[in-house]
């Protein structure tokens, strides 16, 4: 049985957008404090910490999951896919990102990185979403500047463009 | 805030998993997704010498059908059950009922049993495990014991577990034929606590309707088909029977609106959906 005391530290690794992490750390560490304080991966926003606003969304072993509800040791010897590791290249966007370009869906960009994560995991489970069920999955984020109107704009396209334009056609 | 510091132990079995309440008893908290938990120790709302993570024990993993019921493993997460293919045939409530439960991002990691073991009275699991008459399976060293939903959630956030029991698994009956079912919620936004919820089942003869969120654990009334001419009188005396609390989301007097509102839509659909 794996067990690590009260203020002790264990080794935690994991893979990271496609690379090895490590760091010794106490089981109180949440992830999203290991993300950004030991792996220095800053991409992942810290909101509320306690689950409510989204913005810390990264993807657990492909599943969108709030980083500051898990903690680090949790991770341990899983994938973490945060909104670093989406874009094909520097200078390029993913399709999702380009989308939320094109549609204006940020303003100050806080909450975006958690957004991106979401719709990551719900897009790959969802091709072709109705408008409601992108609603119902954006109710897990707050963003306090779009309205989320243009969001829900810019998934929609993104799924549109992801399926292939003769879906598209049909639809 | 950070949780303050505390030991951590991941069984990889049950025998483990029990091993370790037996040793922490009190001082130790049960983690399974940990989508209140975490939240809670991060506020400080709860103070604990241990955790017990249980989400790596592969034996809790499982969705086990019987003849009369399904049967959930604790480390089964909300949208697992929910992706079950067969869910609405097997416990139409069920599916209805567990996409109110926090949100997309939340139900991947938190567990039906957790919902169910922390008992609170707004939370639509040990709603819909109360009015189907579900179980809920506790393990220790001592052995096995099975409750009825009704005799394990105690009150707010209380239960019967003792304090080195493990919530191995919940069992939700199967839907009988020709029974139908009923949910609604109001919450602030889709995925926050409810502020009220209700769920009805239809039978042949009568009406089984849970409200949760008014008084300080899910309460479920029984009413015959014969009394449904005088529904808004019940639902009116069941509404000042559970008198219901204020809290910054609501006054008592509201969540007691909502249940006079929301009783007879949740009603008509368990009518329209049963044969």
């Amino acid at each position: 049985m794996f067990r690590v005391g009260s203020g002790e530290r264990t080794l935690v690794q994991f893979e990271l957008d496609g690379r090895p992490v490590s760091g010794h750390v106490e089981p109180r560490m949440l992830l999203s404090d290991f993300l950004r304080q030991v792996a220095g991966a800053t991409g992942t926003h810290v909101g509320c910490e306690h689950g409510v606003c989204g913005c810390c969304t990264v993807l657990l072993d492909g599943a969108a999951s709030r980083s500051c509800l898990t903690l680090a040791v949790q991770a341990h010897g899983r994938s973490v896919g945060t909104v670093e590791g989406l874009a094909p290249g520097d200078g390029a966007l993913n399709t999702l990102q380009a989308a939320f370009r094109k549609h204006h869906a940020l303003q100050c960009g806080f909450c975006t990185p958690g957004i991106l994560m979401s719709f990551t995991d719900f897009l790959a489970r969802n091709p072709a979403p109705t408008e409601d069920q992108v609603r119902d999955t954006l109710s897990g984020h707050i963003c306090r500047c779009t309205g989320y109107a243009p969001i829900v704009a810019a998934v929609m396209e993104a799924a549109r463009t992801l399926r292939g334009d003769a879906t598209e056609t049909a639809a | 805030m950070k949780p303050r510091p505390f030991t951590y132990i991941r069984p990889e079995t049950v025998a483990e998993a029990i091993a370790a309440l037996s040793e922490w008893k009190e001082a130790a908290r049960v983690m399974a997704g940990g989508q209140t938990l975490i939240a809670m120790l991060n506020l400080r709302l709860v103070d604990c010498e241990a955790i017990v993570d249980i989400s790596r024990v592969s034996e809790l993993s499982a969705v086990t059908r019987t003849r009369t019921h399904i049967e959930v493993g604790a480390a089964v997460t909300q949208n697992a059950l929910l992706s079950r293919p067969d869910l609405a045939q097997e416990v139409p409530l069920l599916a209805k009922a567990l996409p109110w439960v926090g949100h997309f991002q939340t139900r991947n990691k938190g567990t039906v049993c957790g919902s169910i073991a922390h008992a609170d009275p707004s939370s639509e699991l040990p709603l819909t495990l109360a009015l189907l008459g579900g179980e809920v399976v506790l393990r220790s060293t001592r052995g096995t014991r099975t409750l009825k939903a009704a005799d394990f959630q105690r009150g707010l956030l209380s239960t019967a577990r003792e304090n080195d029991e493990l919530v191995v698994a919940v069992r939700f009956p199967l839907g009988a034929k020709g029974e139908g079912t009923g949910f609604r919620e109001v919450a602030r936004r889709h995925g926050d606590f409810a502020i009220v919820s209700l769920a009805a089942r239809a039978r042949a003869d009568a009406i089984d309707l849970a409200v949760g969120g008014v008084a300080d654990r899910p309460a479920v009334r029984t009413i015959a088909r014969a009394d449904l001419s005088r529904l808004d009188d019940i639902v009116d005396a069941l509404a000042a029977d559970l008198g219901g609390f204020e809290d910054i989301h609501a006054t008592a007097r509201y969540r007691r609106d909502l249940v006079r509102r929301l009783a007879r839509p949740v009603i008509d659909e368990a009518l329209s959906c049963s044969a």
